[in-house]
């Protein structure tokens, strides 16, 4: 009787994981079964490297380089911003700031990682974009650079909690060894600590760019939406995820529009699985040490 | 009387409310080893830490009177302490390499100073692996990580590391109770060898490795030197009553 | 000042300005978005439907919504998580199931929102017909939620002594037994933290829901599982891109905001609260 019930157990256990796998291949197939579609009509040459972006025109046409180019061009701003100050803030949390000062700012940086991306994208489409306007005498503040800043702040979370960790897992023995050699606080962070650290770390940013290339609403309200090649900061671009975000609503099941932007969507899932394949990676060589 | 290399006057350490180091009196020769032996807790790795104020990486540490080097107190404010643990030099209990290679790991504290070239750097690696005895077994591969030695090994680097600076006064922190008995001789061998060039203070809980390669042995018993003199006679003819019967095993 | 002190000077300086600047965009960005919305809460706002085309009104059926919404999907992914998690802690055999469940689950995690809500949309709203409702929405969110309940349910049960587990089976409990009486109690404060936190994520999804069971503007407040709903995210959203009449629809999204963050923020303050009291009160 008794192993009637553990059995019992074992098995709804089993199978809650096993419903994990199922629900990842459901949407692996599902996207991959709508996307594939449109490359019957387009090569996917064309899709991913053509520059011409019109779906509603007749015929249409769905280069969409230069959305993915949106995509990359803003996160790698944002990059650029939440790396520096994600990386100094945990290096000074982790290695300089008091018990206190540590108390209070992790907190908060955990607060600032759970406001949604919907408010950020208020706060940078009503304040952030006509101040850049207004600074910058641009015709609109919806552009590269106003998403990147926002999208930047938005993972500097990710970045500061992951390598404060990391940052937190190198031996005090590490730090003995350095200072018993006459070397000062900041060379023994800049040249034993961080390189140390370097694993954590790297994951931390990398996870901070799947975050960011898959980040909708952040660049739906800021990035300006328009699906031509950039050519400079201040222009407005369109990325992948605006892209399908704006326009599913205005698709009909079965259309070629429909099937192109699903075909975005495998592009989507495929980078941030290749992020995300990386980064397990190197944990690994992390763990190995 | 010679003056002593190294001097504390009425040496007191607080770790918060907890008084540690009491009233310490100690005075180390130079180019000679001295021992610093006791129970676990007596201080001794404290003691060992004050000289190269290594304690001031804890917040709730609190010391008053003066460590000399060479007559000059190193916890005055004027001193820059990073040059001080350049010419007090520290080997540790469990050795610490870092996660590099062989030659950087010896070149750290060199590189550090920036004031070295090239050349001169390489120059002190090699012959600070040669006093460590290690030359021999790394001298193919100073590019492979210092992580891939084994423990006496890495230790001897640790030594390397250490002497690569040219420091006045080695200090170890029991540096051989983490490592095999081959290994632990090796090391002790090697002390003996590098007291003609550097002044060593070695911590150890063990009573015999104090009696084999000291030529002073202080004792410490609850944060209090007890005793100190020449090894042969504080082993032979001990003054204290707390030194003879830890020396005998009543305790320790 | 010798070259390597003014080296640390700098530098130390650099990385507080760093600290400095991230917590000044956080009080910057707190401060406009409270400062603009603050005016326009009140009772009326709260517990109000929109009027006059949206540019008057409350939100209520937005909040009723994303209520629902939350608890709908909280409450399908929180079985399955936990019992996923129980899964990975105390079977996990064989291994290599263990690594294609693991795989999935990391997977999952850094799936981007809007791919969900395509997902959702494909197979809740189009092939299993819900059509756009609660009902697709709450499931999407549940599976969006699963990989943070189970990593943090996991870690939940990981940070209960193995002692204990190996005392109640020496006392004769089967595996099932003390999984249920020792190990769950012991995580649950852990666990409860985990799923507050997925509380304050789902809740402040759009991207999944904008497809699979948001509108702008619904009449009634939802009685079914079958009804499209307003919620909290989406109605600002909407309100900043679809919206007409931009003097009285920005301030109300901005109100909307204050009320989502207050909601969002005060959840996972809750949790932040709960699991240091438990760090304290642990005895073990």
């Amino acid at each position: 009787m008794k192993s009637y019930k553990e059995n019992l157990f074992k098995g709804i256990t089993y199978t809650s994981a096993l419903f994990v796998l199922f629900f990842l291949l459901s949407i692996i197939s599902s996207i991959f079964k709508e996307g594939i579609t449109i490359f019957g009509t387009i090569g996917i040459k064309d899709f991913l490297l053509g520059t011409a972006y019109y779906p509603t025109q007749e015929p249409p046409k769905f280069g969409v380089f230069s959305l993915i180019l949106g995509s990359v061009y803003v996160t790698a701003g944002a990059l650029l911003i939440a790396i520096p100050l994600g990386l100094g803030a945990a290096v000074y949390i982790a290695e300089i700031a008091s018990l206190k000062i540590k108390e209070i700012t992790k907190p908060i940086i955990e607060l600032l990682a759970g406001i949604p991306s919907v408010v950020y994208g208020l706060f940078g489409i009503t304040f952030l974009a006509p101040a850049i306007r207004q600074w910058f005498g641009l015709d609109s503040g919806l552009n590269i650079f106003s998403a990147s800043i926002i999208l930047g702040i938005m993972i500097i979370p990710i970045i500061t909690s992951m390598s404060e960790d990391a940052l937190n897992t190198i031996p005090k023995e590490l730090r003995e060894a350095s200072l018993a050699l006459g070397a000062n606080k900041w060379e023994t962070i800049t040249k034993i600590i961080i390189p140390a650290a370097k694993s954590g770390i790297i994951g931390s940013i990398l996870l901070g760019f799947g975050r960011a290339i898959g980040e909708t609403m952040v660049v739906l309200m800021v990035a300006g939406g328009s699906a031509q090649i950039p050519h400079s900061i201040f222009s407005s671009v369109r990325p992948m995820t605006s892209a399908i975000a704006a326009e599913m609503g205005e698709t009909v099941v079965g259309d070629l529009h429909y099937y192109a932007l699903f075909a975005l969507a495998m592009v989507l899932f495929v980078i941030t699985l290749i992020s995300n394949l990386i980064t397990e990676l190197v944990f690994l060589k992390q763990v190995k040490k | 009387m010679v003056d002593n290399q190294l001097q504390t006057t009425n040496l007191n350490l607080w770790f918060g409310n907890n008084h540690v180091l009491h009233d310490v009196n100690l005075g180390i020769k130079g180019k000679k080893i001295t021992a610093i032996i006791g129970p676990s807790g007596c201080g001794k790795s404290t003691l060992l830490r004050t000289f190269n104020r290594m304690n001031d990486l804890i917040p709730e540490a609190k010391i008053t009177g003066e460590v000399l080097l060479d007559g000059e107190n190193v916890y005055n404010p004027k001193v820059d302490v990073t040059s001080i643990r350049t010419r007090i030099g520290m080997v540790f209990q469990k050795p610490n390499p870092f996660p590099k290679s062989i030659y950087n790991n010896v070149a750290y504290g060199l590189v550090i100073q920036k004031k070295y070239r090239k050349s001169e750097i390489q120059a002190r690696v090699e012959e600070s692996l040669k006093a460590a005895w290690i030359w021999e077994e790394v001298k193919d591969r100073l590019h492979e990580s210092a992580m891939s030695l084994s423990g006496g090994q890495q230790q001897r680097l640790c030594i390397a590391r250490a002497l690569a600076n040219n420091p006045e006064v080695l200090l170890l922190d029991e540096p051989t109770s983490a490592l095999d008995p081959q290994s632990t001789a090796k090391i002790e061998e090697l002390c003996l060898d590098l007291k003609n060039r550097v002044t060593i203070l070695i911590v150890t809980h063990n009573i015999a490795q104090a009696g084999r390669i000291s030529d002073y042995t202080a004792y410490m018993y609850l944060g209090e030197l007890v005793e100190f003199g020449e090894t042969n006679k504080v082993f032979t003819v001990p003054q204290d009553k707390r030194t003879e019967a830890y020396l005998t095993g009543v305790y320790g | 000042m010798n070259r390597r002190k003014l080296s640390q000077y700098v530098g130390i300086n650099l990385l507080r300005l760093c600290l400095l600047i991230t917590i000044a965009f956080l009080f910057l960005f707190l401060y406009i978005i409270i400062s603009k919305g603050i005016g326009v809460i009140s009772w009326s706002f709260l517990t109000q439907p929109p009027l006059k085309g949206m540019t008057e009104g409350g939100i209520y059926p937005a909040l009723v919504g994303s209520f629902w919404l939350t608890l709908l999907a909280i409450t399908i992914a929180t079985p399955l998580g936990i019992s996923t998690a129980i899964f990975l802690r105390c079977y996990g055999k064989p291994k290599w199931l263990m690594q294609i469940v693991r795989i999935s689950i990391n997977t999952l995690a850094g799936i981007p929102s809007i791919v969900y809500g395509l997902f959702g949309l494909a197979v809740f709203v189009n092939l299993l017909k819900f059509n756009v409702s609660l009902i697709s929405g709450a499931l999407t969110l549940a599976i969006l939620a699963l990989p943070l309940i189970i990593n943090s349910g996991e870690e939940a049960l990981r940070s209960v002594p193995g002692e204990f587990y190996d005392a109640s089976l020496a006392l004769g409990a089967t595996v099932s037994q003390t999984i249920m009486r020792v190990l769950i109690p012991t995580a649950l404060p852990n666990i409860l933290t985990g799923i507050i936190i997925s509380i304050g994520r789902v809740a402040g999804e759009t991207a999944p829901i904008m497809f699979t069971a948001a509108t702008f503007y619904t009449l009634k407040l939802p009685h079914s599982l079958s009804d499209e709903i307003m919620a909290l995210p989406y109605h600002i959203y909407a309100l900043i891109t679809e919206g007409t009449h931009a003097e009285s629809q920005v301030p109300i999204a901005y109100g909307t905001a204050v009320v989502l963050l207050f909601l969002v923020l005060g959840i996972s303050a809750l949790a932040i609260i709960i699991r240091y009291r438990i760090r304290k009160k642990r005895k073990w």
